[in-house]
């Protein structure tokens, strides 16, 4: 019944339209009909988004659910969608965690409520474009008009220092992105297309792969972020309210990641393999460097902003591992599957843990307008449910097994041996790190003795709070403990990206 | 036998969500009851699962229950594997957590005591507490029934968890928050080798499933793997080690045996559950699951019975100079399982799960006996404030007797047949290293029997050093406490004698552990039965070494009380006596190194590298170069959001125009 309606389009559409209507109802100080208009939007545009996992086909690695409409024929740029394996599962979490975010800042924002679960649609709908995207161009435009609704998220609703914040968040990521419309451009002219599996099946210069390849990477690995153009993320963390912190972790970064697998890896894997070095250095550099840093943090969503980006190390590492298991052992990929899915695994549970993460600290920065460590200690006496879900949450972050912060890590140390014993033994050293710092502010923060009369006086957590920590505890724990339904979605397209990047594109005089 | 196995798993992980989850409904009542009967359920289906596989002879079981996922064609399952070796482990684990379940009844009854006034944590402590302990039964037995490395390890780190959470229960303390930290990451060191270790097992077989893994080992024995260039080590020799540093978290081995002491902070039934019979001998138990692995590299097996030796002998030591009863006890762990580690290095696999088994009970009860004179005391542990407790409590007097003769290995307690199987094994060793490992596992002898009772003359016999209140309140503890530790003596003397014939020197685990013809010590050691042993017992060093240990600890402790405090003061034991105080100074250098040097350099690489040289050199530097060049154009900026993003809508599409045009 829903395979004829333009399914990616209603999702993409719902959120935006819907959130355009909301800033008209908006004008009341309470905001509670924008508020439940909202709520509907995001509900509405979740519920239109679960097709798209039922309906999905698993065997075919081939774009599904596709939409062609031309758009600027002179410059033959086409409104085209479609989602693959990887880039349905990034859809639903997008419009997952938009309900959360709705639902979280219910109570909380006071000044305009309803512009603020405006930006949120908005921002939803271009995110699941930027997903959706199969045309280079379209996927610019909602890549770019994405970071205003942010820009401004942070900009009204952020702290004291959100002017810097937001200009450094923006500068950074737009700065980046000047560089991949280049490469885009000249993909543009060396095709006579925009379509991104037309990059994917041309042939292209030595020289010019490593160039397309640099220009991607400034603009991706600003996104994800990588060391070392990773400092405007705790800013832009600890300036954003709390629904601004949840979504950049949980959805923005993996834009960056997923940058690399649809556009650096497929269109340019001869200079991904030259300069896999790189990214592999790189991405340790981002697990153990920043593991370090993050570690003497002494604001809690700081420390948070650091470990997403340590964590996010395992993405990229899963991502360029390939060649150097090919390496090792005489030119079979057999292992780099296992590498980029524990990368796309990871995306994803990192958006569930690293989302409620950010909310437990929305839910204690609500009561006592600080996100010190040092200004809490023996939370657990004041708000038992509350330290509850926060150990968990926590312990999925030091990725405990079980939960879901375990699969992707494990995945990506398992297919990094493969490669190289060092890099396998550098990336598991977060088993250390990672428990390290997130279970040292657990003890400052939840436990010990009642530090002062602000602790003493907090009250536990409302059904309303409640409900949002108690159905990701379920998606992390569910993820944690079986997560075979979502490698079965990806792995066809996975097993066919490492089978593409496995074949050089260099032009065959080249060769 | 798939719906048994299920079942066992899952009654107490039942109880311990309907506890967790339900506490302040159900009430202390409801989830003692539902968390024991979960237990309880358990432990009768283990005893049956022990009985059709170890005595019916039926065949081992081994299934899976679901795939977790799938990855290349890998198949990463949830499954048990039900041998002898896990038969016995399960019916030690479940009978043990009956045991302590039931004690808790009596030590937790009033932990309301134990919490801050008005504290939410301290509302429904009790109920958490059943369901933390039924969790981790949960955990172990998903551990000790696993059929796949996989599984193994989310065992390993949900006992972790559970322990983390235990030990941290009075989370009101900052020595108990400090401990279970400490513990966690010191397991995570281990952990880190473990599953290294796990990932080359992974890369070498293609596959995560014991019995495939097992099957393959003869065919891969010879590859090797380069560590770093021109260095070429045997997979199997990588394996077992990377994988031992995993058992060395565990099973507090040196140096990773720190975090063991400091567990002492949690309540005293997770002492004796999780940090002495069970959790602690988890990496006993895996190695001797691994034996075919451990088999093909003598490397590893040297490294294995060195590192036992070390913590067996160094760690007794320790249990010489502390006042806390729960310390001794701990530290006592501590050189027992270095006794096991040893067996394991020497192959004599079967004498160290036999010496687990045993030790799991009579430990058990050295601590839960120790927390009955805690609860007499009112909560004091310090031995320097007990003696004389016999005559006031006769039950817990008896029982801690009998843990003591059975941990010194007394002809004839369970502990004796054990130990002296390990003893006699590592004699006939040839293992590099055994030489020195003989002399560790004798001395300690000595030394066990000389702490064992120092403690016990400390407590129970000679002057009432407690002040007048605690005397006159001082009697036997409640029925709930002593009726666990009268079934905990009864294994601890009984179990012994029947079972060493076949467990240790028989067929019984020739399914379930591998040794190579080369290295069977225990083929050697010439058992004829188990009187022969307790009669040849007699005649032996370590009987003596024992005997000895006891009379110096009587003499010092009953005869001659004022000569320990002299002998201290002696020049060169006073040395010894400092060392031994501060730990050989593990802690401090762990604390100034790990601790202090982690925060160094985190604060280094923050300070200078994000916040100097990124930020302040590359943003802020070129920020400032387009700052000049913007104050200019100062006058273009209006101060709305909005139209800095129109302009910058507008100059996108400007770029886009020139590049289309151009």
């Amino acid at each position: 019944m829903f395979a004829d309606l333009p399914l990616l389009s209603l999702v993409i559409w719902t959120p935006i339209i819907g959130g355009l209507l909301v800033m008209l109802t908006g004008s009341g100080r309470s905001g509670l009909e924008a508020k439940v208009l909202a709520l509907l939007v995001s509900l509405l545009t979740f519920v239109l988004s679960i097709p798209l996992y039922t309906g999905f086909d698993t065997a075919t690695y081939q774009m599904q659910f596709t939409e062609f409409v031309p758009w600027i024929e002179a410059f033959s740029i086409n409104y085209s969608l479609g989602v693959d394996g990887i880039s349905m599962p990034l859809i639903l979490l997008t419009t997952f965690m938009t309900v959360l975010v709705v639902i979280a800042g219910w109570e909380v924002i006071k000044n305009r409520p309803a512009q603020y679960m405006a930006a949120f649609l908005i921002m939803e709908g271009l995110m699941i474009g930027v997903f959706a995207a199969l045309d280079a161009m379209l996927f610019y435009v909602f890549w770019e008009a994405m970071l205003i609704p942010m820009f401004i998220v942070i900009g009204i609703w952020g702290g004291d220092r959100r002017v810097y914040a937001t200009l450094k968040f923006f500068l950074y990521t737009f700065l980046g992105s000047v560089f991949m419309l280049i490469a885009l451009l000249w993909l543009y002219f060396h095709t006579d297309s925009f379509a991104i599996l037309d990059f994917h099946a041309v042939s292209i210069p030595a020289t010019a792969q490593i160039w397309i390849f640099l220009a991607f990477l400034i603009a991706f690995a600003v996104k994800v972020p990588m060391w070392p153009v990773h400092t405007w993320l705790p800013d832009a963390h600890v300036q954003a309210p709390t629904g601004g912190s949840v979504i950049l972790a949980a959805i923005m970064l993996k834009l960056g990641a997923y940058g690399f697998l649809r556009f650096s890896l497929p269109i340019v894997p001869d200079a991904s393999h030259t300069l896999d070095w790189l990214m592999i250095g790189l991405s340790l550099i981002a697990v153990v460097y920043i593991g370090f840093v993050a570690l003497v943090q002494q604001d809690m969503k700081k420390l948070i902003a650091y470990s997403s980006i340590s964590h996010m190390g395992f993405v990229t590492l899963g991502f360029f591992i390939a060649w150097r298991i090919a390496e090792a052992n005489e030119g079979s990929f057999t292992g780099a599957t296992m590498g980029i899915e524990g990368g796309v695994v990871q995306m994803i549970a990192h958006g569930f843990v690293s989302g409620a993460m950010f909310l437990c600290v929305g839910v204690m920065y609500d009561r006592l307008h600080s996100r010190e460590i040092n200004d809490y200690g023996g939370v657990v006496h004041r708000m038992p449910k509350f330290a509850g879900f926060m150990v968990l949450f926590a312990m999925a972050n030091a990725g405990l097994p079980g939960t879901a912060g375990f699969v992707g890590e494990f995945m990506v140390i398992l297919s990094a041996f493969k490669a190289n014993f060092w890099i396998a033994f550098v990336a598991a050293t977060t088993l250390i790190l990672g428990a390290a710092y997130t279970l040292w502010m657990v003890k400052r923060v939840i436990y010990g003795e009642v530090r002062n009369k602000k602790v003493a006086a907090l009250q536990d957590i409302n059904g309303r709070e409640f409900l949002f920590l108690a159905i990701l505890a379920v998606m992390v724990l569910g993820v944690g403990l079986w997560p075979a339904p979502l490698l079965e979605v990806m792995d066809a397209t996975v097993q066919h990206l490492v089978a593409h990047i496995g074949v050089s594109k260099l032009p065959a005089t080249a060769l | 036998m798939q719906t048994i196995t299920l079942l066992i798993v899952l009654a107490p992980l039942l109880g311990a969500l309907i506890a967790g989850l339900f506490g302040g409904t159900i009430g202390r009542g409801g989830a003692h009851t539902v968390t024991t009967v979960g237990v309880a359920i358990a432990f009768v289906l283990s005893a049956l699962v022990f009985k059709q596989i170890a005595i019916d002879g039926a065949e081992s079981f081994n299934h899976s229950v679901y795939i977790w996922l799938v990855s290349e064609g890998i198949r990463f399952e949830v499954g048990f594997l039900v041998d002898e070796l896990t038969a016995m482990m399960m019916v030690v684990v479940t009978f043990v957590s009956l045991m302590v379940h039931i004690y808790t009844i009596g030590y937790m009854a009033h932990d309301e005591e134990n919490w801050p006034e008005g504290s939410g944590a301290g509302i429904n402590s009790y109920q958490r507490f059943f369901s933390y302990i039924s969790l981790f039964t949960f955990s172990m037995l998903m551990l000790v029934m696993a059929n796949n490395f996989m599984q193994l390890f989310f065992g390993w780190e949900a006992v972790g968890l559970v322990s983390y959470l235990l030990i941290g229960f009075w989370s009101v303390r900052e020595t108990a928050v400090f401990a279970n930290l400490k513990a966690f990451l010191v397991n995570r060191v281990g952990d880190f080798g473990f599953l290294l270790g796990i990932a080359a097992v992974l890369m070498h077989f293609n596959t995560l499933d014991y019995a495939s893994v097992f099957n393959a080992v003869e065919l891969q024995k010879d590859v090797t793997i380069s560590i770093w260039p021109g260095s070429e080590w045997n997979i199997m020799t990588v394996i077992a080690i990377l994988l031992f540093i995993g058992a060395m978290g565990k099973s507090a081995q040196v140096p990773l045996h720190v975090w063991l002491p400091d567990s002492m902070e949690g309540p005293t039934p997770i002492s004796a559950l999780i940090h002495a019979a069970t959790m602690v001998t988890a990496g006993i138990f895996m190695v001797a699951r691994m034996s075919p692995i451990y088999e093909l590299s003598e490397v590893a097996l040297a490294v294995v019975l060195t590192i036992g030796a070390i913590t067996a002998l160094f760690m007794g030591f320790l249990g010489l100079v502390q006042h806390d009863i729960k310390r001794v006890v701990a530290y006592s762990t501590l050189s027992q399982l270095g006794y096991m580690t040893v067996a394991l290095g020497a192959s004599a696999y079967a004498a160290g799960v036999f010496h687990l088994m045993t030790h799991a009970f009579f430990k058990a009860l050295l601590f839960l006996a120790a927390g009955s004179v805690i609860i007499a005391m009112h909560h004091k542990q310090d031995m320097r404030e007990m003696g004389g407790l016999r005559k006031y409590m006769p039950i817990t007097w008896l029982t801690s007797l009998i843990g003591s003769l059975a941990l010194i290995g007394a002809p004839g307690f369970s502990g004796f047949f054990s130990k002296d199987s390990i003893i006699e094994a590592v004699h006939h060793s040839t293992i590099p290293g055994s030489g020195f490992a003989y002399f560790a596992v004798l001395a300690g002898v000595f030394i066990t029997a000389l702490y064992s009772f120092r403690m016990y003359f400390l407590v129970f016999h000679g002057k009432e050093r407690m002040d007048e209140h605690t005397r006159s309140h001082l009697h036997e503890t409640p029925w709930v406490v002593t009726v666990p530790l009268i079934l905990l003596a009864i294994p601890s003397i009984f179990i012994g004698g029947p079972y060493v014939g076949s467990m240790v020197f028989g067929d019984f685990f020739s399914e379930a552990i591998t040794v190579a013809p080369a290295h069977d010590v225990l083929s050697q050691v010439g058992f004829t039965s188990a009187m022969g042993m307790i009669g040849h017992g007699f005649l032996t060093a370590p009987f003596w070494l024992a005997a000895s240990g006891v009379f110096v600890a009587w003499f010092l402790y009953m005869r001659r009380t004022d000569l320990p405090a002299k002998i201290v003061a002696l020049p060169v034991v006073k040395q010894i006596h400092w060392v031994l105080v501060n730990k050989y100074g593990f802690d401090d250098f762990n604390q100034a190194v790990f601790g202090g040097g982690s925060r160094n350099l985190g604060t280094g690489l923050w300070k200078v590298g994000d916040v100097a040289l990124i930020d302040g050199l590359l943003v802020n530097g070129s920020a400032r170069l387009v700052g000049m060049v913007s104050a200019v154009a100062r006058h273009l900026q209006s101060g709305y959001l909005y139209h800095y993003a129109f302009a910058m809508i507008l100059g996108l599409l400007a770029l886009f125009g020139l590049f289309v045009v151009g």
